[in-house]
C-alpha cells in the first residue's frame, strides 16, 4: 500500500473521487462496505464506504446521502460523470460486509455486513453497472484502497494479508 | 442530531456516574481475579462523531483485542472491552493458568479463557448498572474478535447510524502498575436507551 500525497481518505459513511492518478483509501471497514466504480477511459475513479443497505431506516432529519447503500451509489455514479466518465463504462468492485461476530438469535442488526453487500449489489443492477469482482463477507476487517491509474482495488486485512482485485 | 441536543450538562455527568459505578464493579471483579490492586480513570461520556471513536483506541487500523457483548434488557447497548493483543495475553499468564503463545494469534483456549475474563467483567458491570438503576440489563454470551479497531467498534454504531453521524461513548480505562493489562470498556447505550435509564434514575428527559 502506497502512502502517496495524493491519497484521498473516505471517511465511515463517506464518499469521494478521484483522477489524475489519485488513490482512494478507507480503512477499518467491518460490516461497512467500501464499494468502487471505475472508468478504465479516462481513469477516474469513486469510492463510497457504506454503512447501512437503505435508507428507509433512517430517522435523522437531515441525510447523509454517503451512509445508505441505495443513496450514495447514485451520486457516486454522477460525481464520476461530472469528472467526464461514462456510466456504461464503469467498473464496480466491493469490498467488507463482514460479519464481525458470530452469534445466533439477535436479529437484523447481525446480519448488517451481509445485507449491505446485498443492498449494493441491487443498487448496481438497478444503474446497470456490472459487478467486476469482491472480497465480502466472512469475520475480519478491510482496509482498502483503489489507484485511478490501475483501477486497481488493493484489499489489506489482519488475518489474510494483502489481496489484489 | 436531535437526541444529543438533549442531553447536555447535569445528564451526561449521570451517565458518567452510570459509567463509574458499572466499571467500578467491574474493576473489583479484575482485581479479585488477579488479586492485583487495580487503578480506573475517571469515565469519560463523549459524543463523538463515528470517525473519532476508533481514535480512543489508537486509530482505526490499530489492532485490538475486544471482547464484545450485546446488551439486553430494558436499556439494550453495545459492551466493548478493548485491549491491546500483548495486555490480553498478559492478563493470561497473569490468572496463572497459561503461558502464552507467540505472536497475535490466540489459540481456542486463550480465547475462551478471554471470553470467560470478558463475561466476568461485563457480567459485574451490568449487574451494577441493573442494581442502581432498577433496569434489568444482560449481556450476551461474549463474542471475540482480534481485528482493527475500526472494523470492530462500527460493529456499536450501527444503531446510531440511523439516527445520524456520531454516537454517545462512556469510556473507563482500567490500569494496573506498570500497565501490562490495561484495558478500555466501551458502553454504547443504544439511542432509545438514554430515556430509560434517566426515567429510571429520576432525571426527566425530555423538559429542559
Amino acid at each position: 500500500m502506497t502512502d502517496a500525497q495524493n491519497l484521498v481518505k473516505v471517511g465511515m459513511a463517506d464518499l469521494n473521487v478521484v483522477g489524475n492518478s489519485g488513490i482512494l483509501r478507507t480503512t477499518g471497514l467491518g460490516s461497512c462496505v467500501g464499494l468502487t466504480l471505475y472508468d478504465p477511459q479516462i481513469k477516474v475513479a469513486g469510492m463510497a464506504h457504506v454503512m447501512l443497505p437503505s435508507s428507509d431506516i433512517a430517522r435523522e432529519s437531515q441525510v447523509n446521502i454517503a451512509k445508505y447503500a441505495d443513496t450514495a451509489l447514485p451520486v457516486l455514479v454522477d460525481k464520476l460523470v461530472e469528472l467526464g466518465a461514462v456510466k456504461r463504462r464503469l467498473i464496480a468492485k466491493m469490498a467488507g460486509g463482514a460479519q464481525m461476530f458470530a452469534f445466533a438469535g439477535s436479529g437484523d442488526t447481525m446480519r448488517i455486513g451481509p445485507r449491505n453487500v446485498e443492498s449494493c449489489k441491487e443498487m448496481l443492477k438497478k444503474l446497470g453497472i456490472s459487478l467486476q469482482a469482491e472480497d465480502t463477507g466472512a469475520n475480519y476487517g478491510r482496509t482498502i484502497e483503489i489507484s485511478s491509474e490501475t483501477g486497481i482495488l488493493t484489499i489489506r486485512s489482519v488475518q489474510k494479508g494483502v489481496k489484489e482485485l | 442530531m436531535e437526541i444529543f441536543s438533549k442531553l447536555e450538562g447535569f445528564k451526561l455527568d449521570v451517565l458518567k456516574e452510570v459509567g463509574n459505578i458499572g466499571a467500578g464493579h467491574a474493576a473489583t471483579a479484575l482485581s479479585q481475579l488477579l488479586n492485583k490492586p487495580i487503578d480506573m480513570a475517571v469515565p469519560k461520556v463523549q459524543i463523538l462523531p463515528f470517525e473519532d471513536i476508533a481514535e480512543k483506541v489508537g486509530g482505526p487500523e490499530k489492532i485490538v483485542l475486544t471482547v464484545f457483548f450485546r446488551v439486553e434488557g430494558d436499556a439494550p447497548g453495545n459492551l466493548f472491552y478493548i485491549m491491546a493483543p500483548e495486555a490480553g495475553k498478559s492478563l493470561l499468564q497473569r490468572l496463572g493458568a497459561f503461558v502464552p503463545t507467540d505472536g497475535l494469534d490466540l489459540t481456542e483456549m486463550e480465547q475462551s479463557a478471554l471470553g470467560e475474563i470478558g463475561n466476568i467483567l461485563a457480567g459485574s458491570y451490568l449487574s451494577s448498572l441493573a442494581d442502581f438503576t432498577n433496569l434489568a440489563m444482560s449481556p450476551t454470551v461474549p463474542a471475540l474478535a482480534l481485528d482493527m479497531a475500526g472494523a470492530i467498534l462500527s460493529y456499536g454504531m450501527i444503531q446510531f447510524g440511523e439516527m445520524g453521524d456520531a454516537a454517545l461513548l462512556i469510556d473507563t480505562t482500567f490500569v494496573q502498575g506498570n500497565d501490562e493489562v490495561e484495558g478500555q470498556f466501551f458502553l454504547i447505550p443504544d439511542p432509545e436507551s438514554f430515556d430509560k435509564i434517566f426515567a429510571a434514575l429520576g432525571v426527566p428527559f425530555d423538559n429542559d
